[in-house]
């Protein structure tokens, strides 16, 4: 028998039961879709993530405070970091020749007013290096002076948002605004740059790092980023910073992390979580499975005289099992077509309704729930077609 | 053609074993026109059954055009009902959802026959029985007798040697009934082997040799122009109830 008989044969049996058939068929296809979508977040939740990051530049190290592992171990084990400070900044520069920029960094939230204005937003104390090593851009006005690590003079360069919440329809440049308890002059606004690291940048004021400090009233930086030049190896140059800061601190109490392995480790759970919200959607898959399952044995039991006629006329145990199989895989086949497509159209839906988060199924999550549905058609349609198959055509053919 | 000797049934039900058939000795002529006939319980439904090769005696020897039947395969008893059987049933068990054509195309569609050549011989078969203007009626849109006669066409289409029929006209008008046994007997004439189940002596009568089973043995075999007339209680036969006319 040609299979193409076959298919024939089971597409008019599944005609002759459109409710039924299509119930089963919506369920495996909703078993699919729930995996393409699924997988569509987690994997647009990884290109998310590791995309901000990879938004930094590669030739980046970052200097947090405190032990830090990438991998396990709470932070601060074995004694209390000493600060971060300015004096550290100035040190790395000096005794380590191939780092090419260094941008100690302060941060805090503060309410930032002009006139009736108040936006509450990061305050980021910087250094003019700060410009070039987040590869940002000057919208207008200048971004803050060189050579006054210490002074901190009282100026400002506002994010395009803050900018524009705090002067809208006006020009910022030159204006002055109240950040804590301070007044400083706006000198320069940035390009709009978006979400990095977590960071808006578009909604920051950036000050000289001295001023911020004394605003903060702290003396310990938030963190110190620090650019190799290109030809520089990451991994020794963060091996300088550590010696360097270890000896100055008398311990090793600081964290140098680079993009590559954040990137890698953000990169590894948001692609467990995939594969965990996918095994998720998986699990309705093999509901699905069972209401083919289902869906079968009722065909079974009430095509018993039809299997006693079959057998009458000659159709083999194997040719009986190959009929309810094909049944049972067609539904789950064309179940997970729709549900591909479904799933597609979901993830599709879900870019237009957010635009910035990049939903995209993985090739494989499809194929691998193609491929599901497929296994669990034939997994779940074997039990009703033996149980078919093994009926004693006497007995099916006077309907018992 | 077919030979049968010391054929034995029993079956269990629940403790107890009821014996189907005691002995068969029988031989059917290639071409002959067999009636079984016997009241209800007293085998003819068995026989028929290890006859088409859908159940296995539990003694004895069956053989089918020279061939011992009790050493085959299950798989090869599947290829002699595919090519050698045919089966017409009292219910006539067409398969609901497919046309008239589709169900006589299905045994050829199990066997593996081009499709150019099923769609010839379904034409062949529903000419040969009449009904070649029903073939893409569904049986819910066929009389008894038409859907009786689609079912011969099935049964025929895979031109077996031997034609087994379990009460074919029990469900008909006698109109219907008329119909299908001339279709029945026309191919009998050209050399199938006809073996009919029934209670009807009108069809009994038509036939070459009446076997009588009683309580799983051959009581009488006599030809069928010798069934007597009304009195079928002296053999041991319930009058049969007028066919629904």
């Amino acid at each position: 028998m040609r299979l193409r008989s076959l298919l024939g044969f089971g597409l008019e049996a599944l005609f002759a039961h459109r409710l039924r058939s299509l119930l089963s068929l919506v369920g495996m296809s909703i078993g699919v879709a729930a995996v393409v979508v699924l997988t569509g977040l987690g994997e647009g939740a990884r290109t998310y993530v590791t995309d901000q990051f990879a938004s930094l530049g590669s030739h980046l190290l970052i200097v947090v405070p405190g032990r830090v592992e990438t991998v396990g171990a709470l932070p601060g084990i074995g004694g209390t970091p000493k600060d971060l400070t300015l004096e550290d900044s100035e040190a790395l520069r000096r005794e380590i020749p191939e780092i090419r920029r260094i941008a100690p960094i302060a941060m805090a939230t503060e309410a930032v007013a002009h006139r009736e204005r108040r936006r509450q937003v990061a305050v980021v104390g910087a250094t003019p290096e700060f410009l070039e090593v987040r590869q940002l851009a000057m919208r207008r006005g200048t971004f803050l002076p060189p050579g006054e690590l210490r002074r901190g003079s009282a100026v400002a360069v506002l994010g395009a948002e803050t900018a524009a919440e705090l002067f809208p329809g006006e020009d910022a440049l030159g204006k002055v605004v109240r950040i804590g308890g301070l007044r400083v002059r706006v000198i320069g606004v940035l390009e709009p740059r978006g979400v990095q690291m977590g960071l808006n940048l578009d909604e920051v004021a950036v000050i000289p790092v001295a001023t911020a400090m004394r605003l903060f009233n702290r003396s310990s930086l938030f963190r110190i980023l620090v650019e190799g030049s290109s030809h520089t190896d990451l991994d020794r140059l963060s091996q300088r910073v550590i010696e360097v800061l270890t000896e100055r601190h008398g311990d090793e109490d600081v964290t140098c992390l680079t993009q590559e392995a954040m990137l890698s480790s953000f990169s590894q759970i948001l692609t467990a979580l995939t594969l965990a919200v996918g095994a998720i959607g998986a699990i309705s898959l093999a509901v699905a499975g069972i209401g083919i399952m289902n869906v079968m044995l009722v065909s079974v039991s009430e095509r018993t005289t039809e299997v006693g006629l079959l057998r009458a006329l000659g159709v083999s145990r194997d040719q009986i099992v190959g009929v309810f199989l094909v049944e049972a895989t067609l539904l789950s086949i064309l179940g997970g077509l729709v549900g591909t497509g479904l799933g597609l159209v979901g993830v599709r839906v879900l870019r237009l309704v957010y635009p910035a988060f990049p939903a995209a199924a993985p090739t494989w999550a499809i194929a691998a729930a193609l491929a599901t549905a497929l296994v669990v058609g034939l997994a779940f349609g074997v039990l009703p077609a033996r149980r078919a198959s093994r009926l004693d055509p006497v007995t099916a053919l006077n309907g018992r | 053609m077919i030979e049968l000797a010391g054929i034995r049934r029993t079956f269990r039900v629940g403790d107890q074993e009821v014996r189907a058939l005691v002995d068969i000795d029988a031989s059917f002529e290639a071409g002959e026109y067999i009636a079984l006939m016997g009241p209800s319980g007293s085998g003819k439904s068995t026989l028929l059954n290890i006859l088409g090769c859908l159940d296995r005696p539990d003694a004895g020897t069956y053989r089918l055009a020279g061939r011992e039947v009790g050493d085959l395969s299950s798989h090869e008893l599947t290829l002699v009902r595919r090519h050698e059987i045919g089966f017409v049933f009292q219910f006539f068990h067409l398969v609901p959802r497919l046309t008239a054509a589709r169900n006589v195309e299905l045994p050829m569609l199990f066997a593996g026959v081009p499709r150019r050549e099923r769609r010839r011989r379904v034409e062949a078969a529903l000419a040969a029985v009449d009904i070649s203007n029903r073939a893409d009626h569904r049986p819910d849109q066929l009389s008894g007798g038409q859907r009786q006669r689609v079912a011969i066409a099935r049964a025929t289409v895979m031109e077996p040697r031997i034609l087994l029929a379990d009460e074919p006209t029990g469900n008909l008008d006698r109109d219907s009934s008329e119909r299908v046994l001339e279709v029945l007997e026309t191919m009998n004439a050209k050399g199938l082997t006809l073996v009919v189940v029934t209670h009807d002596p009108r069809v009994a009568r038509r036939a070459d040799r009446v076997l009588l089973l009683v309580d799983g043995q051959i009581a009488k075999s006599f030809r069928g122009s010798e069934l007597p007339a009304g009195n079928l209680a002296a053999l041991g036969l319930p009058t049969p109830p007028e066919s629904t006319s």
